[in-house]
């Protein structure tokens, strides 16, 4: 600011602080969703030191605070991804095919907890789980189904899978081979983020240093043979579901981001060969603003370690691609419907910041899973922003808001500050050991529920604004008893159909990879092509690795 | 002085979601209650033995992975087996309200739905077993 205007401004400010000071205020909360002091007006002071070139630069360009990618959403929308799988592999493909037919651009697939912790859905600990809360999946051939008459060489496909994450990667690479598409045609991405779920979402398998050679391996092979995969999918989502603050989120997510190129590193990778398919997922909360400078955060900081401390060289290796989804946290079970436009302001958070591809949450989540009706709302809601809101026309609009650039940093220098807490504990590895992250969240969590219940924060229809006697009228979606026995006949009906010397052989030959220090992956792969199911798989690589244990603390 | 009410936090079956069952722990802690968290992962069977064990007057149950027309009715059915069908049974978690009433038809004391103020459940919980302890 030059000389005079410098006065002027000062003026006016002193001004308009006493008109401030001088004015009664409401007693309501003004922090944000994570409890942080906001300022009542953003000015020049709050981005003192400002550097364009240096903190925001152009889109596609280093240190990518304004966008990955030149052209953003003039080039392309961010992929319209609804997460989704209920029931058996056949019922899900029924879904798929209608969200496809309904103008959804990629696949993401929801697993019932028995495929997420490595059980067959005829498990004793199955019981009562199976196809409950996303598909059952057995074994090669419930993908095979699950992917009936959807081409694998153009669709994307997310699988939110983690520690069994090697398993349903090769199911799904076989169902391609078996109908001629080529491993390196294949696109999409496994969440495959192990650390997260030892610090928020608990399903986990085996201890962590076989989960991060697992990982590691799965990123050898990828980059190698199936090169448009995402091999891990660094996931804030569910910190943030469990309680988390956005800046813990954003810190948590990134440590163990970097933990996962160290762990490549270490394992002898060139960091330039496998940190171009890494990629985020983040949550879009409620507040509005710190959510959007929390992404443009992430892209800065990512940038700036990938190519400062981890020495990468290629571009691609410094860009923090991401996933969204809406903040399955803030809906509530009183009048559903207000879900949608919760959603909605946070899809709009999203696409301000400049998300790659999003999952617009259905109404009726906090209920059971979606019904149809919901999930097009969802998948509406997206198409209104992409089609009707015109924010799409400018690539990272709110850039140079005082506010906005203020948060984006302030968001970074107290990330920072948990990453050095973080090393001062050794390491991610240690901390989660040390019960470090999951004490954070849960004193984060447990802070806002005070804060709801004592009406310091109010949300719509549960502590303001209530109706008396309300009655649900939505339609939900129910799951048949019936699938968990249709489910448990057919995977039993595969291990009696397939040869079952060759399965065996291949099970032995997996237990021997994994006590040695060989690549997972092949071998996992020849499990997969002679039907051996997941919890074969899991049972004997458990036999090797082991189980984790969490001490209970609350 | 009466004895404290010793409750059961418990997560049964494979979900991990445990944001609400450790909010509820601390939340009854803060009450002035007894409070055992079971961990993750567990199964009917461990969940009744930790309640005989631990002598609890009140098990809570969260879970949110659809299975709990399951889990609720095969915890009950174990105290009962282990002669400890007094031990009485709350829960929460991602339950329609159609399977609400049928586990209270069942004899669950309550199922506490999403947005429950936890000072509603502390109250249910002093009002209705604090005579059990």
């Amino acid at each position: 600011m030059k000389k005079g205007a410098r006065s002027e401004f000062e003026k006016g400010k002193r001004q308009w602080e006493l008109s401030f000071e001088s004015e009664p205020v409401q007693d309501v909360d003004f922090t944000t969703v994570s409890a942080e002091s906001v300022d009542p007006l953003y000015d020049p002071d709050h981005i003192e030191g400002f550097d364009y070139c240096r903190d925001l630069g152009f889109p596609g360009e280093y240190p990518f605070t304004r966008g990955v990618y030149p052209t953003m959403y003039r080039g392309r929308f961010w992929t319209m991804r609804q997460f989704s799988g209920f029931g058996t592999a056949r019922d899900t493909n029924g879904r798929y095919h209608y969200l496809l037919d309904h103008g959804q651009t990629g696949l993401s697939v929801a697993f019932d907890m028995p495929t997420i912790m490595g059980y067959d859905s005829d498990h004793p600990r199955a019981e009562g789980e199976v196809g409950r809360c996303g598909v059952a999946i057995d074994s090669l051939r419930d993908v095979e189904i699950l992917f009936d008459g959807i081409d694998l060489a153009k669709i994307t496909t997310s699988m939110t899978i983690n520690a069994p994450a090697s398993i349903l990667l090769a199911f799904y690479l076989c169902t391609g081979e078996k109908r001629g598409v080529r491993f390196d045609q294949m696109g999409g991405t496994i969440q495959n983020d192990i650390l997260k779920e030892y610090i928020a979402q608990k399903s986990w398998i085996f201890p962590p240093e076989p989960s991060m050679r697992i990982i590691t391996d799965i990123m050898a092979f990828c980059s190698n043979r199936v090169p448009r995969w995402n091999t891990i999918s660094i996931s804030g989502y569910h910190i943030r579901e469990a309680g988390s603050t956005a800046v813990q989120e954003l810190a948590f997510t990134l440590a163990d981001g970097f933990a996962y190129v160290e762990a490549g590193i270490r394992a002898g990778l060139d960091v330039d060969d496998f940190a171009p398919r890494l990629s985020f997922f983040f949550n879009a909360h409620l507040d509005f603003f710190e959510e959007i400078a929390k992404y443009r955060a992430a892209r800065r900081i990512w940038a700036k370690r990938m190519r400062d401390t981890y020495g990468a060289k290629d571009p691609r290796s410094w860009l923090c691609r991401f996933h969204t989804q809406t903040a399955g946290c803030s809906l509530t079970a009183q009048q559903p419907e207000n879900n949608i436009v919760r959603t909605a302001f946070q899809a709009l958070s999203a696409v301000l910041g400049g998300t790659q591809s999003l999952h617009t949450n259905s109404m009726d989540e906090t209920l059971a899973l979606p019904s149809e009706k919901a999930v097009r709302i969802a998948l509406r809601t997206q198409q209104l922003i992409a089609h009707e809101t015109g924010v799409v026309n400018t690539i990272d609009p709110l850039a140079g808001s005082y506010f906005i650039e203020a948060k984006t940093r302030e968001l970074e220098e107290k990330a920072e500050e948990y990453f050095r807490r973080v090393d001062e504990l050794g390491g991610v590895v240690k901390a989660i050991e040390a019960g470090f992250f999951q004490r954070e969240i849960g004193r984060s969590a447990y802070e806002y529920q005070k804060a709801v219940e004592r009406e310091r924060k109010i949300v719509v229809g549960v502590n303001r604004f209530q109706l008396e006697d309300e009655k649900i009228d939505i339609p939900l979606l129910k799951i048949d008893p019936q699938t968990e026995i249709e489910q448990r006949n057919a995977v039993r009906k595969v291990r009696a159909d397939r040869d079952n010397d060759k399965a065996a052989r291949e099970l032995a030959r997996l237990k021997t990879a994994a006590a040695s220090e060989d690549n997972l992956m092949p071998v996992i792969l020849d499990c997969a092509r002679c039907y051996c199911t997941e919890g074969e798989i899991i049972e004997t690589l458990k036999e090797v690795f082991g189980e984790y244990q969490e001490p209970p603390i609350f | 002085m009466a004895r404290k009410i010793r409750v059961l936090i418990a997560k049964p079956g494979l979900d991990g979601h445990d944001r609400g069952a450790k909010v509820v722990a601390n939340a009854l802690k803060d009450a002035g209650m007894e409070v055992i968290y079971t961990g993750l992962h567990q199964t009917p069977e461990m969940i009744a033995e930790s309640a005989v064990q631990e002598d609890v007057d009140v098990v809570g149950l969260s879970i949110l992975s659809g299975a709990h027309m399951t889990m609720f009715p095969r915890i009950m059915e174990l105290l009962r087996e282990k002669g400890a069908g007094d031990i009485k049974i709350v829960g929460g978690g991602i339950i329609p309200e159609e399977d609400v009433g049928k586990l209270e038809s069942m004899g669950v004391a309550k199922v506490f739905g999403p947005g429950t103020d936890t000072r509603e459940i502390v109250d249910f919980i002093e009002k209705n077993f604090q005579h059990a302890a």
